[in-house]
């Protein structure tokens, strides 16, 4: 299993800041997702290995931690808020349309591989709901028209 | 040693109480009889606090607080039952039940499970919840473990036991909040030590044990609390038995009582491996040799006929000519009286058994000099432990069960020296590697013999040598435990450097239930009871074999053992010997014997046993298989049908410590009611020729290490024997010693008829597939 030399920096650098190795896992699993996609059992076995833990304990933190996943998603992982403050400014309307726009229901991945699909919980930032994140980027105030537009600005990127 | 604790004041429901300062209030609070319950919470465990059912109302804390987590503080004022409480508990309840199946009447846990206590003492009748409960299927995770997921209150007892009891991990927690599982190590099996711990500390029927699951309820079964018949460690376990065709049936074997030297921790063996007992190649009647056939016969017909040979033999040729093999898995006094037998009524010291460790050296070296052997429950208490040779994770698992808690609760230092990296390193201080069969170099340098190491080790690595013989000098209270790779010399090392250092104790590991026994009750040639020299030797088991090979042994009576299997013995070498077997199966050895008598084990008779440590404990008659009849009743009337006034060998009717209320008054009628509570507490009046105790009465006149508290003994606590008030002991041939190498899965003989067992070895060696041929 081979990683970047940028995560190999950051790995060996994150160990220096805590007194016992398990305490590095959440974040060096986060990386490691970033750079594979997903967490496979060949990145859950390094991983377990480096740390000196059972795999069966690194599953149990990926399996607590929605952000975290053991599936391939697509390369966008869209990600609607239908958390209260979302969800009265229509941010379940936002869901239904992108599962229409997409064809792809909740966890879903479009055939492509170019999108998956998450209803999530509160992201932060309910002072422009609607919000979606799609990856690490947000995009705000959203309705119908908007969302139509971000959905196919990704797709022209992807092109 | 440490000052005592300082101890706070605190009340708690308008008592007033005293606590040691730094314990938790839940503790303090049982202790003084309030209850508190609680699921998570479990003693020598980290702390969890997942279940809030032991919410109390601190004065000035703003919330309920968990009593499992609270420490005592000086002046605290603590309320544990009051409406606010009660209504919390009733609302963790409810909870707990929301997906929790109602399926009690069926459930393994009914009737013990907390669940259903709690709901009783502190829960509501009815439920707010509407919506359908979650189910799932059960799954089966090893030949042992079962688990049903809905009826898991995720209490983490479980995982916790596995990892820092049993250093397995094999279980964690899966996902978060209500979809929280608890989940097996390999996917959907556990891959683990089978020890059943999971099992065991489970408050509700979520984890349930292939070998008892829907076969009883435990108020359907007898529960009778003995000594494991597997190795040498002597964990007490509670066998539930139930009335059964062919007699008593074990169904399950666990220590909750938490009573003897084992607490609750009981390993494969000892929760499973009791099913040989009912293996259905149980002998039941007697055999004996009719046209070159083993054919059933009557008990009157064998007993004649073994009387009449062994007669014959010891007449016509003397007793020389006779040769005895004792046990390992059966009492002291079966194997006392074993002895006295070939040496009173056969007339002949050949007699020996299966030796796994060289008790005789080490009484040698002790015989008068300070009492130094350790008890089992000292390995949990002393502040650091020297283990020399030995793996035992896989041989002795409550020793490593008392190793591994020790370091983990008390902060003990672990110095192993071993040839192979064995598990027991993960909790060690220092780890030593020696080439293979060096242990008597490591152990001479330990003594003191500085030449010793030259063989051993490279010169870089001499001073890690004598940093670790520094240490274990000054190292009070240490306590040496050390395999069958320690033998003769070694063992006088061994035992040299634990007398230079203050408080230091060891222990010699041999391998069976009762091997220790075996070698105190004088089951050698040259050694009576209690290593005391006989006045003339006999053959050892090696010399047996030879002597039958040349004709000179005309009868081998051999008693619950298989020194064909054991030591590889050719069969035909015993052709023109009368060989008299007693076993619970045909054995390799029981198929050539002339006459088989079928035994009853260590689960079906009363008597001692004493463990690799020396602790002695008592065995009950838990279970009864129709047909065979114990070792102690065998051989006293194989001396009756050889014409033998069997008063000589069993002083029934009139042991010195003999209670038949006499002791308690002249009141009349007195007797007769003592009789009935001895039976009422599955002791035997001391009425009959087969009364072990009467035996026992003897073994603690005559070993002076066995003069233990017979009263602590009956009430089935261990009492730890002296090996330094015993005779001087031997120098044995290092080669006597054949160590039986089984580990976590296997048992020797025993093991053999171990369904549980062996399922768990054909899940881990799975056979191929056959091929189709074509």
């Amino acid at each position: 299993m081979r990683f970047s030399d940028q995560f190999e920096k950051r790995f060996a650098e994150m160990l220096t800041h805590y007194p016992t190795k398990r305490s590095v896992l959440v974040p060096t699993l986060l990386y490691a997702q970033d750079e594979a996609g997903f967490l496979s059992d060949e990145v859950i076995a390094e991983i377990a290995q480096r740390l000196e833990l059972t795999e069966l304990d690194v599953n149990n933190v990926i399996s607590y931690y929605s952000m975290l996943t053991t599936k391939p998603r697509g390369k966008y992982n869209v990600q609607v808020c239908t958390n209260i403050a979302c969800m009265l400014r229509g941010g379940e309307e936002l869901l239904e349309q992108c599962k229409d726009r997409l064809g792809i229901g909740h966890k879903g991945t479009t055939s492509d591989g170019l999108f998956s699909l998450e209803e999530v919980e509160c992201i932060g930032a309910c002072s422009w709901a609607p919000a979606i994140q799609v990856n690490y980027d947000f995009h705000e105030n959203l309705d119908e028209r908007k969302m139509d537009a971000v959905l196919d600005s990704y797709r022209k990127k992807a092109i | 040693m440490a000052d005592a604790p300082k101890l706070v004041n605190l009340t708690v429901d308008g008592k007033k109480l005293t606590a040691p300062a730094g314990s938790l209030l839940i503790d303090a609070c049982k202790n003084v009889g309030i209850e508190v319950p609680s699921f998570c919470y479990y003693p020598n465990l980290s702390l969890q606090g997942a279940c809030r059912m032991c919410l109390v109302r601190v004065e000035k804390m703003p919330k309920l607080q968990t009593a499992c987590t609270t420490v005592v503080a000086e002046g605290m004022v603590v309320a544990t039952d009051n409406e606010e409480i009660k209504q919390a508990r009733k609302a963790m309840v409810e909870l707990l039940l929301g997906n929790h199946p109602l399926d009690c009447p069926v459930c393994d846990a009914g009737g013990e499970c907390e669940l259903q206590d709690m709901t009783f003492s502190y829960g509501a009748a009815e439920s707010k919840y509407m919506e359908p409960k979650n189910h799932k299927d059960e799954q089966q995770w090893s030949p042992v473990v079962f688990f049903d997921r809905p009826r898991c209150i995720l209490c983490y007892r479980c995982v916790r036991v596995c990892g820092e009891g049993m250093d397995v991990w094999a279980l964690g927690v899966q996902n978060r909040g209500v979809s929280s599982i608890i989940a097996p190590n390999k996917e959907d099996h556990l891959e683990c030590e089978e020890c059943g711990m999971c099992i065991d500390i489970c408050p509700v029927g979520a984890l349930t044990s292939g070998a008892y699951r829907y076969k009883t309820r435990p108020w359907e079964m007898n529960h009778v609390g003995t000594t494991c018949a597997h190795c040498a460690d002597g964990c007490k376990t509670t066998l539930g038995v139930r009335r059964a065709d062919e007699g008593m049936e074990i169904v399950r074997g666990d220590n909750r009582d938490k009573s003897g030297i084992n607490n609750d921790f009981l390993c494969m063996k000892g929760r499973y491996a009791f099913d040989f007992a009912n293996h259905e190649d149980r002998l039941t009647q007697p055999l004996i040799r009719k046209n070159g056939k083993l054919t059933p016969s009557t008990w009157e017909e064998a007993f004649e006929l073994v009387g009449k040979k062994l007669n014959e033999v010891r007449m016509r040729d003397g007793g020389s000519a006779i040769g005895v093999i004792g046990s390992t898995h059966t009492t002291n006094e079966e194997n006392y009286l074993l002895q006295k037998f070939a040496r009173a009524v056969l007339e002949s010291n050949n007699i020996d058994h299966h030796r796994t460790a060289d008790f005789p050296a080490l009484a040698a070296v002790l015989s008068g000099k300070q009492e130094i052997t350790a008890s089992m429950r000292d390995v949990y208490n002393a502040p650091a432990i020297l283990l020399i040779g030995n793996d035992p994770t896989e041989q002795h698992p409550l020793l490593a069960w008392q190793i591994r808690n020790n370091v983990r609760l008390h902060g003990a230092k672990l110095h192993i020296i071993n040839s192979e990296p064995i598990k027991l390193r993960r909790q060690a201080t220092s780890f030593t590697q020696i080439p293979v069969g060096a242990e008597l170099n490591a152990a001479s340098f330990l003594a003191g013999d500085d030449s010793a190491l030259n063989a051993i080790t490279a010169s870089a690595s001499r001073e890690n040598w004598a940093a670790l013989r520094n240490q274990l000098r000054n190292t009070e209270n240490l306590v040496i435990i050390f395999g069958s790779e320690i033998r003769g010399a070694a063992v006088t090392a061994v035992t040299h450097l634990a007398s230079s250092i203050s408080g230091a104790k060891v222990i010699a590991l041999a391998d069976y239930a009762n091997s220790r026994g075996a070698s105190d009750m004088g089951l050698y040639p040259d050694l009576l009871p209690g290593y005391h020299p006989a006045a003339k030797s006999g053959l050892t088991l090696p010399q047996m074999a030879e002597n039958a090979k040349s004709g000179k042994l005309k009868a081998l009576y051999v008693v619950g053992s298989n020194p064909l299997a054991r030591f590889h013995l050719d069969s035909q070498i015993f052709a023109g010997t009368f060989v008299v077997v007693q076993d619970m199966f045909l054995t390799e050895t029981a198929t050539i014997a002339d006459v088989v008598l079928p035994a009853a084990n260590l689960y079906e008779k009363t008597g001692t046993i004493t463990n690799t440590c020396g602790d002695v404990q008592i065995v009950k008659k838990a279970s009864e298989v129709n047909g065979p009849k114990s070792d102690f009743e065998m051989i006293v009337r194989i001396a009756d049908a050889m014409g033998y006034d069997v008063r000589n060998l069993v002083p029934f009717g009139r042991g010195e410590t003999a209670d038949m209320g006499q002791s308690r008054g002249a009141q009349s009628g007195e007797a007769d009611r003592h009789a009935v509570w001895l039976q009422a507490n599955n002791l035997e009046p001391k009425l009959s020729p087969f009364d072990p105790m009467a035996i026992f009465d003897e073994i603690q006149r005559l070993v002076p290490g066995y003069r233990v508290s017979r009263l602590n003994l009956l009430s089935g606590n261990d009492e730890h024997t002296q090996l330094s008030q015993s005779g001087p002991g031997a120098k044995h041939d290092p080669a006597l010693i054949v160590p039986a190498h089984d580990n976590l899965f296997s048992s020797g003989t025993l093991g053999r008829y171990s369904r549980a067992l062996n399922s768990v070895m054909e899940n881990r060696n799975p056979q191929p597939a056959e091929v189709a041929a074509d």
